[in-house]
């Protein structure tokens, strides 16, 4: 078995290398299975990893081939393993038959030399004690005696007995001793069976003959054959014959025994007269014979005896034959029975050469199956198989993995495409949409100039207002495609975020104060007047949440604040001031700290010991703007898709509050594309409050516009319960550079104002003191007054839910003016200025704006329009012409580069793009080239002023006209120094829009003045200048710098 | 009672002008910039506009009927055919010379001589069709009425 065992690896090896053989031819990558099965199987699997770049049909068509290989290799293989463990199973099986075979018939012939010698020593004997002695010693009872007491030492024989030589000339005599005839044997029959019959059936007288072998002693059971004659016996004959010859025991052949029935041998020994010289030739020993000894050997018990001695008896089928005639052996044994399995022959030797036996043995069971050899086989096919079918399993799984693969980069390229596709989509049809809405709205605009009555306008003003929403809507379509598609590209300008939020503040509080809201602001002061970022989006997305929290908000306030977020990290654990009840209106509010609870910049950053130092070492400052309001608040169930495009908290929602459900989403894109995260806390029917952070860069010049004013070294007093409220008033105060102490407690005031080292100019109150503490304001004026100090301009401060109830409290006498929220800096100056009597109060709010000026804007201008298509030419020329414009036409570039030489008398040019020969932007830059050309030779005085006249335009503003309105963009044509670009066909407000710009671009703050003085009302101007210029820093400088009331004035009214 | 006739006439000539897309918007705005101060403004910009046309047409044609075809050349034609037909309004030309450009930039000289003939008839489809609106309103305006505006 061990052997088998450590053949089985082997095999395997071998089967390896012989399959290798065979595939080797195949591909050369099949090498790689020269080795260890494992080896190479794993080698292989890499190797198909590898190729499977190559194609998964190739790799599958290989690893089919491979499989296949494989499994008919292992088939083989296993034959071959049964094939070779059954043949050593056979194998052993015929060497353990050998053996057993070997050793009974060893054993057999043994017993059968043992009984032999026997004989022989029987021989002697009876020479010794009967021819020698005379008389004899021996008489037939006691050579039946003894014969029977030595049995045991013949123990294959059954009889013995002993023949004399008798001549012819002695048989007289011979007779006469014993007293009987030599009797003859039957020859009709054998002449063992005849000896035992002879005397009983036909005891014949034996024939007269040379000489006689009569039987004179035999054993008790063979009595009978006493007498008889042996050499008239055949087999007798010869058997004495040969046995006197060669002087050694001879063996008949079988026969079987009468009387056991059972076959049997005659064993026959010469007797010789005397001792012979070993090497005595036949002659000399037919001479000296005198007698014969014979013993019957019963072969059948004799083997039965010898295999009932031997263990195992049972699993093996004797046969002895006689073989000494080849062709036809007699059986001596066992049945004749001849089986097909295996078989071992023996030879058997009995001392008589020329007699030859046989033994052969056989198993009696058949051969077991091979049950090892066949488990062993299967084993090694079942094993192969696996192996084939996880190699099969893997590489259709890889095929299968990597057509998967394939199919999803198919569909991921076709969902960007598709996304691509989308968003392209969405931009081009909001373009679309925006320029007939353009239209649509510049047409209404105009309508609105003309004669209306009163229902016709209100018709008209409806429908330009929804005709605003629309568009407002459609750019915040464009403006989500726009942040999907990665275009939206952030601004980095400087401005003053404490404006910017003002300005948002005048746009809402009209809505705010319909609903009675309560709007503040707070900003802290570590936060520098000027930062760097793209404000446009910031006011994008706070006016975005205050909008949406106005919507949602019927009662309480709505408060925002920024601070830095070191400064918010370094108060987390401590600040209180938050608590519900100390909110800006004393509503309950969700807790904002959870706004950003899961914002990363608090995770990451370890809270700042020194906010302020933290601020000042890096030129990025991190904000955090919070709107907290007392709203409706969300349901926790939508708070999860609160940012998610068109989502809105039910469908109903956007029927009673309108608006598409975008805001949030394009907050969130743009807050991500600054750097920021955004978060909420809502609680349903107490508020929400959304938080987003910003990163924006400090800037370096730190102007402040509103400080450097005539305020400054005042100082106020805020009489106010709650903190928080007069925390932002006093906020607004300081801006204005108002030092502002604040005092919680009526009661107290006048101890304050009096024990004050420093006077008291201004007393700002709210008007819920005022009101819940009537009594002890006349009370307070009216002790200042008697101890003959300075009364303090009392003003109240009247928040839009309380001052719409005018209570008409006595003590109003004492108040210079009801300032109503929202605080901004600009309107409190405005009221400020009123109050210490420095300002000019003129400006009444309700007046109503005259509208729009293209007309007025244009008239008079003169303005070339440079087109080669003539009728182009004459349509723009004709639309100019429409708004008062004085219009001259020039048809190729190159006049117009003629007419535009300064010193020229237009205003503005209008420059059809594509013109052959000099196209416009050729056009332009050889204008702009005229242009420095003689404004350096101003500079250098080469070329007098007057020359020029009274008018000096030092750049003329060139706009293009373009009929490819998705290519034209602002910024290309700033590029290529046009001022900016109108449609082709004009329409009106694109064209107004954009003349205005240029023209006011141009010139300065003295252009500015000239509109104003001219054509429009001042506050007209106001507005154009507002709503073309607010979103520009320098815009926004040069409007500040013009008239801060008016802007304030504009600010307020762009709204409604 | 012939004035109301002829003004219905106009209305019913001109309507199916707009619907089937022959001029567009664009020649209303047209003739809304006409007015007082500038009486035959329209009558102006489109006889412009046929002069122009006529010789674009004859320059394209020549130009397209010579063995080596300047496909600059048309193409630059084709676009102030363009243009002016934007400005007029004539929408339909319009859109047969933005086709007339696709072919010019493929330089298929079969397409671009298709799109002429195309070109060609609906040119003085609209032509016709505005030389008998002008010849309308003259009658109108000689009848004493005025031009009933149906926008």
């Amino acid at each position: 078995m061990l052997v088998e065992c450590s053949e089985i690896p082997m095999s395997w090896l071998i089967d390896a290398q012989i399959m290798d053989q065979k595939t080797g031819y195949l591909s050369e990558k099949f090498n790689l299975w020269l080795g260890w099965p494992k080896k190479f199987s794993v080698r292989g699997l890499r190797n198909h990893l590898c190729s499977h770049y190559f194609g998964s049909k190739k790799l599958k068509e290989t690893s089919r081939r491979l499989l296949f290989l494989w499994l008919a290799g292992w088939f083989i293989c296993a034959i071959w393993i049964f094939w070779f463990m059954n043949s050593q199973a056979v194998e052993k099986r015929r060497e353990m038959l050998a053996s057993m075979c070997d050793e009974r018939a060893r054993m057999l012939q043994d017993q059968f030399n043992v009984s032999m010698n026997h004989l022989q020593a029987l021989a002697i004997l009876i020479s010794t004690f009967h021819h020698a002695k005379e008389p004899s010693a021996i008489d037939q009872i006691t050579f039946a005696q003894y014969a029977e007491r030595t049995a045991f030492e013949r123990p294959l024989t059954s009889g013995v007995a002993y023949a004399v030589k008798v001549r012819h000339s002695e048989r007289e005599l011979f007779e006469k001793q014993h007293g009987w005839r030599i009797k003859k044997m039957d020859l009709t029959e054998q002449p063992p069976v005849r000896e035992e019959d002879a005397d009983l059936e036909s005891p014949e007288i034996s024939p007269i003959q040379d000489e006689y072998a009569p039987v004179i002693f035999a054993q008790d059971a063979y009595k009978h054959v006493i007498s008889v004659d042996l050499l008239t016996g055949k087999e007798d004959c010869e058997n004495i014959l040969r046995a006197r010859e060669s002087g050694k025991g001879v063996l008949t052949a079988p026969f079987p025994l009468l009387k056991s029935k059972r076959l049997g041998v005659i064993l026959t020994y010469a007797v010789y007269k005397s001792e012979l010289p070993s090497n005595a030739t036949p002659v000399q020993r037919i001479k000296a014979a005198i007698g014969y000894l014979g013993g019957i050997f019963d072969v059948e018990s004799l083997v039965d005896k010898l295999l009932h001695q031997l263990a195992s008896k049972h699993s093996i089928v004797v046969n002895v034959h006689d073989t000494t005639d080849p062709d036809r052996p007699i059986s001596m044994y066992g049945s004749t029975v001849t089986g097909t399995g295996i078989y071992h022959i023996s030879t058997l030797h009995f001392g008589d050469p020329i007699r030859k036996h046989e033994m052969h043995c056989r198993f009696k069971q058949k051969a077991p199956l091979p049950w090892l050899a066949l488990t062993t086989s299967i084993g090694t096919l079942v094993i192969a198989l696996l192996v084939g079918y996880i190699f099969h399993a893997t590489v259709s799984r890889i095929a299968k993995v990597e057509d998967d693969y394939r199919q999803m980069m198919v569909l991921k390229k076709q969902a960007e495409a598709a996304d691509v596709a989308k968003s392209q989509f969405l931009a081009t049809v909001s373009h679309e949409i925006r320029t007939p809405m353009n239209g649509v709205l510049g047409m209404l605009q105009m309508l609105m100039d003309t004669d209306l009555d009163m229902t016709q306008e209100d018709y008209v003003r409806t429908a330009h207002a929804s005709g605003k929403a629309l568009v407002s809507l459609i750019n915040e379509v464009l403006d989500q495609a726009k942040i999907e598609s990665g275009k939206l590209e952030l601004e980095a300008v400087p401005f003053d975020l404490r404006a910017v939020l003002d300005d948002i503040l005048s746009l809402l509080y009209g809505k705010a104060q319909e609903k009675g809201l309560e709007l503040a602001v707070y900003v802290s002061d570590q936060i520098p007047e000027v930062v760097i970022g793209d404000h446009g989006r910031i006011r994008q997305i706070i006016t975005n949440l205050i909008a949406n929290s106005i919507k949602f908000t019927e009662r309480g306030h709505i408060y925002l604040t920024v601070h830095l977020t070191e400064e918010v990290m370094s108060s987390l654990n401590i600040e209180t001031e938050y608590h519900s009840a100390n909110s800006l209106s004393a509503f309950p509010v969700a807790d904002r700290r959870r706004s950003w609870e899961n914002f990363k910049i608090f995770k990451k950053e370890l809270p700042a010991s020194d906010p302020s130092l933290v601020s000042t070492t890096s030129d990025l400052i991190n904000l955090i703007i919070s709107v907290e309001d007392t709203g409706v608040g969300i349901p926790y169930e939508a708070q999860s898709r609160v940012f998610t495009p068109f989502m809105q908290v039910r469908p109903s929602i956007s029927r009673i509050h309108g608006g598409t459900g975008i805001g949030l989403s394009i907050s969130k894109c743009l807050v991500g594309l600054m750097k920021g995260e955004i978060g909420f806390v809502s609680e349903p029917q107490i508020g929400s409050t959304f938080t987003f952070t910003v990163v924006l860069t400090r800037s370096s010049n730190n102007s402040n516009e509103y400080k450097s004013f005539e305020f400054h070294g005042l100082t106020s007093l805020v009489v106010d319960d709650r903190p928080v409220r007069a925390k932002v008033t006093k906020y607004h105060l300081q801006r204005l550079g108002i030092n502002a102490i604040i005092e919680m407690y009526p009661n107290q005031v006048l101890n304050r104002i009096t024990s004050g080292t420093v006077a008291t100019n201004l007393m700002l109150i709210e008007h819920e003191i005022w009101l819940t503490n009537a009594g002890i304001w006349s009370f307070i004026m009216n002790k200042l007054k008697d101890d003959q100090l300075d009364i303090p301009k009392a003003i109240l401060l009247a928040n839009p839910a309380t001052s719409s109830k005018k209570n008409s409290s006595s003590s109003l006498e004492f108040v210079s003016t009801i300032i109503t929220k929202p605080l901004r800096a600009s309107m409190l100056q405005v009221s400020l200025q009123r109050v210490m009597g420095c300002g000019d109060g003129e400006h009444s709010r309700n007046g109503r704006l005259p509208q729009l000026p293209l007309h007025s804007l244009l008239h008079g201008k003169q303005i070339l329009v440079v087109d080669d298509n003539v009728v182009n030419l004459r349509v723009a020329a004709g639309a100019l012409k429409k708004y008062g414009a004085e219009v001259t036409c020039a048809d190729s570039g190159k006049i117009a580069i003629d007419m535009l030489k300064p010193p020229h008398r237009f205003d503005a040019c209008f420059m059809d793009i594509q013109m052959p020969e000099i196209d416009g932007f050729e056009a332009t830059r050889r204008i702009r080239e005229m242009e420095t050309d003689m404004n350096r030779k101003i500079n250098s005085g080469e070329v007098p002023l007057n020359f020029l006249g009274n008018v000096i335009p030092q750049r003329v503003p060139i706009l293009a006209m373009t009929a490819d309105v998705i290519q034209a963009t602002h910024e290309k044509c700033r590029k290529l120094e046009m001022d900016g670009y109108v449609t082709k066909p004009f329409e009106g407000e694109q064209l107004y829009r954009e003349l205005t710009r240029a023209i006011v671009e141009m010139n300065d703050i003295s252009s500015i003045k000239l509109y104003e003085n001219s054509h429009m009302k001042r506050h007209v101007s106001c507005k154009i200048i507002w709503e073309n210029f607010s979103h520009t820093w320098w815009g926004r400088i040069k409007c500040s710098s013009w008239s801060r009331i008016e802007m304030d004035y504009c600010r307020s009214n762009v709204v409604q | 009672m012939e004035l109301a006739n002829l003004q219905r006439r106009y209305l019913d000539f001109t309507s199916p002008l707009f619907h089937e897309g022959i001029l567009d918007n664009q020649f209303t705005q047209l003739q809304q910039l006409q007015d007082e101060s500038n009486p035959e403004f329209v009558l102006e910009v489109v006889t412009l506009f046929f002069d122009d046309s006529e010789k674009l047409l004859n320059e394209l044609t020549r130009t397209l009927d010579q063995q080596v075809v300047d496909f600059k050349k048309v193409d630059a034609h084709v676009h102030q055919f363009k243009g002016s037909s934007a400005s007029i309004g004539a929408q339909r030309v319009k859109n047969v010379c933005m086709a007339f450009r696709n072919y010019c930039e493929e330089m298929d000289q079969e397409g671009c001589l298709t799109c002429l003939q195309q070109l060609k008839q609906e040119y003085f489809l609209v032509k016709n069709k505005l030389e008998t609106l002008f010849k309308l309103e003259q009658q109108i305006v000689a009848a004493g009425g005025s031009i009933p505006m149906m926008w």
